[in-house]
């Protein structure tokens, strides 16, 4: 019996998890893919938003700007990398000045701080690349950058090492009450636990509407991306908005943490919670209006393209708290963007609303800190050097296009939650995420992780049950 | 810091013979740095044969032919590291490299040879739509998992585009058991050598469908098939051409792509057009003392020319250590300039006082062209008018230009190539 089971590992989730390990609970985390980060989580823009978008008052603006302030600790605390570029929305023509100038004033309200217009000439000195017809810009320097996979995973490992329990691969197919709180029934069996946080993304609907009335509609809204080689980061310098339209805040162009250009996203309400293909109309898109924004895109560069899904409800807020006819279930749905920016402020707030109704006692024992994969390339000269000669497999890099070595894959796969999977191995460690698209570093990587990993190379799969990438050996049909 | 005269990135089949000719012209002091665990480069998993027929006038496999230069690179007693990964090479040439035995470290050179090679254009540049599923190779990764792992990527197999070593691999697949179900190339005419689509698809019955493209993958996990579309003269797809195709594995032979991040990186002025370093008759970058030869200068078709090419790179890097401390003399230098229907020419410039007897010019057609010829320009005047029965862009061509042809032209500026169709 658990006294808390938090369903679905993204960031909330592994949020959640995080913060609830501070107290002295029995908690498990159950996931239905292989790895955390394998939703929502891992195909967004990778924004940390500085909050001036949502209507003042509502979870998204409170928990925007609450997250977005506690990125920058989160960051040092848990290693993982964050940068405050900054953002601008820009603004085309007059007529449209009325709406930037109430953004402005929403971000006042919402407590977004140092947010300011400019006119077109100070947006050309700061962003030489945007469009030249712009006409004014709103300036948001709280603005950020993160690795998503590396956020999420930094949340989960934490929670991990502070004794929360992980199960993979596990699906919840349906929720009993039971006199001392729920039954979960998985493919994996049953799990009974006192109280359950539902963070499942896009399924939140699906596992809330197992032990509620109030039923819950989760629309999966579909957005489209391309990501462009590294070296194309330098573009432009901040996060590049155009003003919002109805179905969220439009087409983007920016630098990610690690250099790359990424244009992005569309939004399209699909039905398959599944429905993470690109469509050639989607990507046509993206080009197109990303290059209304940003001149001379090196669209010639791209070298990958994806879709996510972002877990939108009708009531177009976070829905956080306990379900009305369900007591002890917590939700944690409609979880859309902002989402990646508050997730720190998510889980703050739904462990102290279960520290509240449970009880529950700190720790003293909680770790507040992680270390993050071992980066030589971050190294100096000299540590890089002393640190392959004590560790040889970091002389040895595997993934030519990121400069990947072979001591970080082993890293990532025995650590604390390793990874199962190539994509697993390629969130943790960026092996297989650049220019060639693991065109070279495929085999190496296979064979590292089927070594480290203890897993035949014929079970190995880019990203769990059914992807595997081998069929056999050769002539063995013949 | 260590000191080498020469130092060669890349120890494939460029990388190999730019090192045996720089011994054979007097350099003492060369390195070959190696990022596999064995010389020979990508040859070492292309176990068909073909190889070698100009060079040695016999037909080798490539790990053969890669042997042959081996041989000679460890007779002359050549120094090279393996599982060595250059990561930086600065202007003054200090090269910077990492492995497991001598960790992370730096070699000052008086010149530097680029053999890198090339890679192959992946999915992402295609931007084709749907999920991202296990079953989406490269056609070199799928040789390597064939030829060097002994497994196999998949059992139902269409291939997109059609360059050599997607022909290959639908003949390499079809012997170990797949099915190739057909060949997909967005162009009216395949990238590849004719021979290729004789004795890989032909002699096995798959079919080439020129002008089609993959519009859409199928499955979320495993590839589960694909759509296939014809093309408009545009390359766009043509509403009401769809066909499904059912397959586990699509293998993309569509392209090559020099590896010159490094090159970039060092400031080597960079050709658009083959993506490789724009290099002079001594196939010498604009950064003095460093040298390009092999794929990562331009994608060749044949390796017996990548050898050719990169012996004269090996040489002009001797020379020019060995004209160290001389006083550099340079004579006029004469532009080279693709015209009508050539897409590029490797070298760009003559030093006429540098070409030595003879120079040889490769090129690349940009399409098909029938019955028509090959002509040079010296400035106005045609000097050659060669008739070609064929010219195809998956061919590279050459010309041989003479030191006596050009000598008696003090004033030349540019030499054109074009194709003209009398």
């Amino acid at each position: 019996m658990y006294d808390i089971i938090i369903i679905g590992g993204g960031v909330s989730g592994a949020a959640i998890a995080r913060e609830l390990s501070r107290y002295k609970a029995e908690i498990c985390l159950v996931e239905k893919e292989e790895d955390v980060c394998s939703g929502t989580s891992k195909a967004n823009s990778a924004i940390i938003h500085a909050g001036y978008d949502a209507v003042p008052g509502t979870l998204k603006a409170k928990l925007n700007v609450r997250g977005n302030e506690m990125m920058e600790e989160l960051a040092k605390d848990l290693d993982f990398p964050f940068k405050r570029n900054g953002s601008l929305v820009l603004c085309r023509n007059e007529e449209d000045m009325p709406a930037l100038q109430m953004l402005l004033e929403r971000g006042t309200e919402n407590g977004v701080k140092g947010l300011r217009i400019l006119n077109k000439a100070e947006v050309l000195t700061m962003e030489p690349n945007a469009a030249d017809n712009i006409h004014a810009a709103l300036y948001a320097p709280t603005g950020g950058i993160v690795c998503p996979f590396e956020l999420n995973i930094a949340l989960a490992e934490s929670a991990y090492m502070n004794g929360v329990a992980f199960r993979f691969q596990t699906e919840v197919q349906d929720i009993k009450k039971t006199p001392d709180g729920f039954a979960l029934y998985t493919n994996q069996g049953k799990l009974e636990t006192k109280c359950v946080v539902n963070a499942a993304g896009v399924y939140a609907d699906k596992i809330h509407n197992m032990v509620s009335e109030k039923k819950l509609h989760i629309v999966p809204r579909a957005g489209e991306y391309c990501l462009m080689d590294k070296g194309t980061g330098s573009h432009v310098s901040r996060t590049i908005f155009t003003l919002p339209g109805k179905f969220g805040k439009g087409i983007l162009v920016t630098p990610t943490i690690h250099g790359n250009l990424l244009i992005g996203p569309t939004a399209v309400d699909i039905e398959d919670k599944e429905g993470t293909n690109t469509t050639r109309e989607g990507l046509r898109q993206v080009m197109e209006k990303a290059a209304v924004s940003v001149k001379n895109l090196p669209v010639s560069q791209i070298i990958t393209s994806f879709a996510g899904l972002r877990a939108h409800a009708a009531q177009d807020d976070f829905i956080i708290g306990e379900a009305e006819d369900a007591e002890g279930f917590i939700d944690c749905a409609g979880i859309e963007s902002p989402g990646l920016t508050s997730c720190p402020a998510i889980g703050e707030m739904t462990a102290e609303l279960l520290r509240n109704k449970m009880g529950l006692e700190e720790k003293d024992n909680f770790i507040s800190t992680r270390k993050g994969i071992l980066k030589p390339a971050r190294l100096s000269r000299e540590d890089r050097i002393a640190l392959i000669k004590e560790k040889p497999a970091y002389g040895n890099i595997i993934c030519r296009c990121e400069m990947i070595s072979e001591g970080e894959i082993i890293d990532a796969v025995t650590r604390p939650l390793g990874a199962k999977s190539i994509d697993g191995i390629k969130r943790r460690t960026r092996a297989g995420m650049g220019r060639c698209q693991s065109g070279f570093c495929l085999p190496g990587t296979m064979e590292i992780l089927s070594r480290e990993g203890k897993l035949d190379i014929l079970d190995i799969g880019k990203s769990g049950k059914g992807s595997q990438l081998l069929t056999g050996r050769n002539k063995d049909v013949l | 810091m260590e000191t080498y005269d020469i130092v060669i990135i890349g120890g494939g089949p460029a990388g190999l013979a730019a090192a045996v000719s720089a011994r054979q012209n007097g350099m003492d002091r060369i390195v070959i740095l190696d990022r596999n665990p064995e010389l020979g480069g990508i040859l070492n998993q292309c176990i068909h044969n073909g190889f070698g027929l100009h060079t040695f006038q016999e037909e080798l496999t490539g790990p053969e032919y890669a042997g042959r230069f081996i041989k000679l690179v460890k007779e002359a007693g050549i120094e090279y590291r393996l599982n060595t990964m250059v990561t930086d090479v600065t202007p003054e040439k200090v090269v910077e490299a990492t492995n497991r035995e001598d960790g992370l470290f730096q070699i000052q050179a008086k010149a530097v040879i680029l053999a890198m090679g090339c890679r192959e254009r992946a999915r992402g540049a295609l931007n084709i739509p749907g999920y991202r599923p296990a079953g989406i190779y490269s056609a070199g990764t799928a040789q390597r998992f064939i030829n060097m792992e002994g497994c196999m990527p998949g059992r139902e197999v269409v291939i997109l585009g059609s360059g050599d070593i997607g022909l290959i691999m639908a003949r390499r697949m079809t012997l170990e058991g797949a099915r190739v179900k057909l060949v997909a190339e967005l162009m009216p005419y395949s990238g590849g050598l004719n021979r290729n689509i004789v004795q890989c698809l032909d002699d096995y019955g798959i079919p080439l469908k020129l002008r089609h493209t993959i519009i859409e993958i199928k499955g979320k996990e495993r590839v589960e098939g694909i759509v296939l579309a014809e093309v408009d003269n545009n390359g766009k797809p043509i509403p009401g051409t769809e066909e499904s195709c059912s397959c586990d594995t699509i293998l993309l032979s569509v392209g090559l792509i020099p590896e010159n991040e490094i090159s970039r990186k060092m400031g080597i002025e960079m050709n658009p057009v083959t993506s490789g370093p724009k290099v002079n008759e001594s196939f010498e970058t604009n950064i003095e003392g460093v040298f390009a030869c092999g794929n990562v200068l331009h994608v060749h078709d044949l390796v017996d020319f990548v050898s050719e090419e990169a012996a004269i790179a090996g040489k002009n890097a001797a020379i020019f250590v060995k004209e160290e401390n001389a006083e550099k003399t340079a004579g006029q230098i004469i532009r080279l300039n693709p015209s009508e229907g050539i897409k590029y020419i490797v070298p760009e410039t003559i030093d006429i006082t540098r070409m030595g007897e003879k120079l040889t010019l490769r090129f690349r057609v940009d399409n098909v062209y029938k019955d028509s010829y090959i002509s040079v320009y010296f400035d106005e005047e045609r000097i050659l008018h060669r008739k070609t029965r064929i010219a195809v862009p998956g061919q590279m061509e050459k010309i041989s230009l003479s030191n006596a042809q050009i000598s008696p032209y003090p004033d030349l500026k540019t030499i054109t190539v074009k194709v003209e169709r009398e």
